[in-house]
């Protein structure tokens, strides 16, 4: 529409202005837990995550060495060191701006200056953290107090996602969810595929009397709330043998997707040209043939649409999963469940939450960016007709 | 056995189950039961042919009635009957005991204000990208990054939202970017512009906006013009009409309370314990996920107008505005409606936003949080199956609006 008069308006630049604004609105979240998760625990508690991506300016008290790391030269005691990697020192990174030696006057002395204080003791703290402090009497064991203005700049850690995958005990580990996720996701994704696609192809293809009436149904299915399946099906379940478990959860799901599985093949299936079926047909071909030779390869646009969103929705389901497969040992719970149980129990540690989240999150997120074409393409041919 | 293995174990019986039945199913009527040989021939085709689409929709129609058809009956059942009884029939009890409850009329309640705000909002949005995004050069960049939330999970989205709304004391640095800004307002001018003004001129707006919509759904009723349709048609203009008028004095009103409310400046709020308004930044989740879907689907339907169209009005002298509202907008209304119908389902479905993040405390409970916690956690069987035919039954009208809409492509 480039070339239409009057489209090119004087607006352009507060057009581009809100769009970005939109833009950075909806990343904003995102950003703040996948920033979060990088995080120390500390960090996340005493600053937003904002923050993060800037140096921070902290005031900080540490200590001298005591008495024991003093030397004696010319009837003082001096004690010498590094204040920034000292075990309780914020790491060589950051950079002092200021010292004080009391808590009324925190920042009373440039970096680099000398503190005259009490009976003839001095105190130097260069930028770098090393500092020279003085005493005509022995110091005590602790040492001097020291407060400290020092810039340190932005800091990540991937121990988070160490303790998440690997390290973590209980429920801070994920690993298990990830792989009990993915052992419900891949056959609930396929087996669905493959009985719809059959059922699609007689829908649109094949002559039979009823054939209306049933796309009816399959249009009617499409919109009942599964709310309505959990407690019967469950009862079935529990009443044949199955029971809670992986067998359940993959056959509730593959008939959950089964009525926007049928709808989105048909409709792809019935645009197919007729010519070719018929001509397959009159060259003799059974319609199995004709199915697997022809329909399903031409489908692959529309096969792929409906994985995407079948994977999609099975790997991010809460409510299937807790009625169909977890049981009340746990050992198979998903990780939307897991994080469910998380926000109950660790809900102030962000640090755990929002990396134990952002894994969940991973997996969709590549598969979406990658097969984001298919997934706009099953939408429109879903929701517009 | 290893899931993971019994989950590969699954998949090759699964598919290899599935192509075999097709595969021997097929062989079997072809060789066996009515072979394409001999005297009957040609009536044998014939009666193959007949059989063979049963054959390959059988799966999936059976799939389809035992683990939906068959549940919407079961649960009208369970919900007339009384588990602890022995499952003895009970008629409407279920149904009189969820009506005495205050949770079930506040999840009403919640529901309504859901279905009206996170539809339109999704809506407005989708179509407000959709519309700026087409003619900037990164465009199809934006358009997918706003489209991202979608991959995200409920629960996902619930753990982000949820750091959004932290709250802290308010002696030390706030870690939830709401209480962040919160904490920044002090009652001075600045606040007042942004949180008396602007709301004010946004509730002026929105009355507006809804007493201009029942005005012209209202009009051709009231003064008896010539319109097409019956009298269905003139009763649902009526009643939404009705409902719009509604939505403005609510508006009028919100106006009066923003002038009439202190704020409590200073103080950091617990965002998700706010009765009432605690339901907004549940729905913020939802809005955040769901625009994405708006977008997509009405930003196709903007290309597919006519060009012809846009170039008379310009010629004509309409302004950018003019041929959005008037020119663009009614051209993609069918699809306006399908966007909204669609969210409108998932609306109705929403579950697990709820649960993770306030699990219907402080106000915020919805019809299908409400449902499972009395399937799962009260273990009442009957009042939860009655609160899964609500919201069955408040699905409904789209059931048939799109079983209609299907049928009459059909033809």
């Amino acid at each position: 529409m480039d070339n239409i008069a009057g489209t090119k308006s004087q607006l352009t630049w507060a057009v581009h202005i809100s769009v970005a604004i939109l833009v950075l609105m909806w990343l904003f979240p995102t950003v703040g837990l996948f920033v979060s998760s990088f995080r120390t625990a500390d960090q996340i508690s005493s600053s937003g995550w904002w923050a993060a991506l800037f140096p921070t300016e902290q005031t900080i008290q540490l200590r001298t060495g005591g008495g024991e790391a003093a030397v004696q030269e010319n009837g003082l005691y001096v004690v010498t060191g590094n204040l920034l990697t000292d075990e309780d020192g914020p790491g060589a990174e950051a950079t002092i701006s200021a010292f004080g030696v009391s808590s009324r006057d925190i920042g009373a002395f440039e970096a680099g200056e000398t503190a005259e204080f009490g009976d003839s003791e001095t105190l130097t703290v260069e930028a770098d953290g090393t500092y020279r402090y003085t005493s005509a009497e022995e110091p005590g064991r602790r040492g001097q107090r020291v407060f400290v203005t020092a810039e340190t700049p932005p800091d990540f850690t991937l121990n988070n996602y160490e303790t998440i995958l690997f390290s973590g005990t209980g429920q801070d580990n994920m690993a298990k969810a990830f792989f009990n996720t993915l052992t419900v996701t891949i056959p609930a994704t396929i087996i669905p595929i493959v009985v719809a696609a059959f059922a699609a192809y007689a829908l649109a293809w094949m002559d039979f009397p009823g054939r209306a009436l049933l796309i009816a149904l399959v249009v009617a299915l499409l919109v009942v709330p599964l709310q309505l399946a959990l407690i019967p099906l469950l009862r079935l379940h529990l009443g044949i043998g199955i029971g809670k478990g992986y067998l359940g959860v993959w056959l509730a799901h593959t008939a959950f997707g089964m009525p926007l599985a049928i709808y989105l093949l048909r409709n792809y299936m019935v645009g197919l040209p007729r010519d070719i079926i018929e001509n397959a047909k009159v060259d003799g071909a059974t319609d199995f043939q004709i199915f697997t030779k022809i329909i399903l390869p031409l489908s692959f646009p529309a096969l792929a649409s409906f994985a995407i969103f079948q994977f999609l929705w099975t790997w991010n389901d809460l409510l299937v999963a807790k009625v169909f497969l977890i049981d009340s040992t746990g050992s198979t719970t998903v990780m939307t469940n897991q994080i469910v149980e998380l926000l109950g129990t660790r809900g102030g540690n962000w640090e755990i939450l929002a990396t134990a989240a952002f894994v969940s999150i991973a997996v969709p997120l590549v598969v979406f960016f990658a097969m984001q074409r298919y997934l706009v393409r099953g939408l429109l041919a879903g929701s517009v007709k | 056995m290893h899931p993971a293995l019994l989950g590969l174990v699954t998949i090759v019986i699964g598919v290899g189950g599935c192509l075999a039945y097709f595969y021997l199913s097929n062989l079997i009527l072809d060789r066996v039961l009515f072979p394409a040989s001999g005297p009957n021939a040609g009536r044998n085709i014939n009666r193959a042919n007949q059989i063979r689409p049963w054959l390959f929709v059988f799966p999936a129609l059976f799939a389809l009635l035992l683990y939906l058809g068959y549940p919407v009956f079961e649960t009208l059942r369970l919900s007339l009957t009384d588990r602890s009884q022995g499952g003895a029939f009970v008629g409407a009890a279920n149904y009189t005991q969820m009506m005495s409850e205050p949770k079930f009329w506040e999840a009403i309640r919640n529901n309504m204000l859901w279905l009206i705000v996170v539809p339109a909002a999704s809506t407005a949005f989708g179509l407000l990208v959709a519309q700026l995004t087409d003619r900037i050069s990164w465009g199809n960049v934006a358009k997918s990054l706003i489209f991202m939330p979608m991959a995200i999970s409920f629960v996902g989205a619930s753990v982000i939202f949820k750091l959004i709304y932290d709250t802290r004391p308010a002696d030390v640095g706030q870690i939830g970017i709401l209480n962040a800004v919160w904490m920044q307002f002090d009652g001075g001018i600045g606040s007042v512009l942004v949180l008396k003004i602007l709301p004010v001129l946004l509730f002026l707006a929105s009355a507006g906006v809804f007493g201009f919509a029942a005005w012209v759904l209202a009009r051709p009723v009231l003064t008896g013009a010539r319109m097409q349709g019956g009298g269905g048609i003139k009763a649902v203009r009526l009643i939404i009409a009705l409902f719009s008028a509604i939505l403005a004095l609510m508006s009028l009103k919100s106006v009066l309370d923003v002038f009439t409310t202190t704020l409590p400046y200073g103080e950091p709020q617990t965002w998700l314990t706010l009765p009432f308004y605690n339901n907004f930044f549940l729905m913020v989740v939802l809005i955040w996920i769901q625009t994405g879907f708006a977008m997509v689907i009405l930003s196709a339907a903007l290309r597919g107008i006519p060009e012809e169209t846009v170039e008379a009005a310009i010629i004509d002298g309409a302004n950018p505005f003019q041929i959005f509202f008037q020119i663009k907008v009614p051209q993609i209304m069918p699809t306006i409606v399908v966007v909204w119908t669609t969210i409108t389902l998932t609306v109705l479905k929403v579950f697990d936003i709820v649960f993770a993040m306030t699990n219907g405390q402080w106000e915020t409970q919805v019809l299908a949080n409400y449902m499972y916690d009395k399937l799962f956690r009260a273990n009442d069987w009957g009042v939860g199956s009655a609160s899964a035919i609500v919201i069955m039954l408040l699905v409904t009208p789209i059931l048939v609006w799109n079983v209609y809409n299907a049928r009459k492509e059909m033809r």
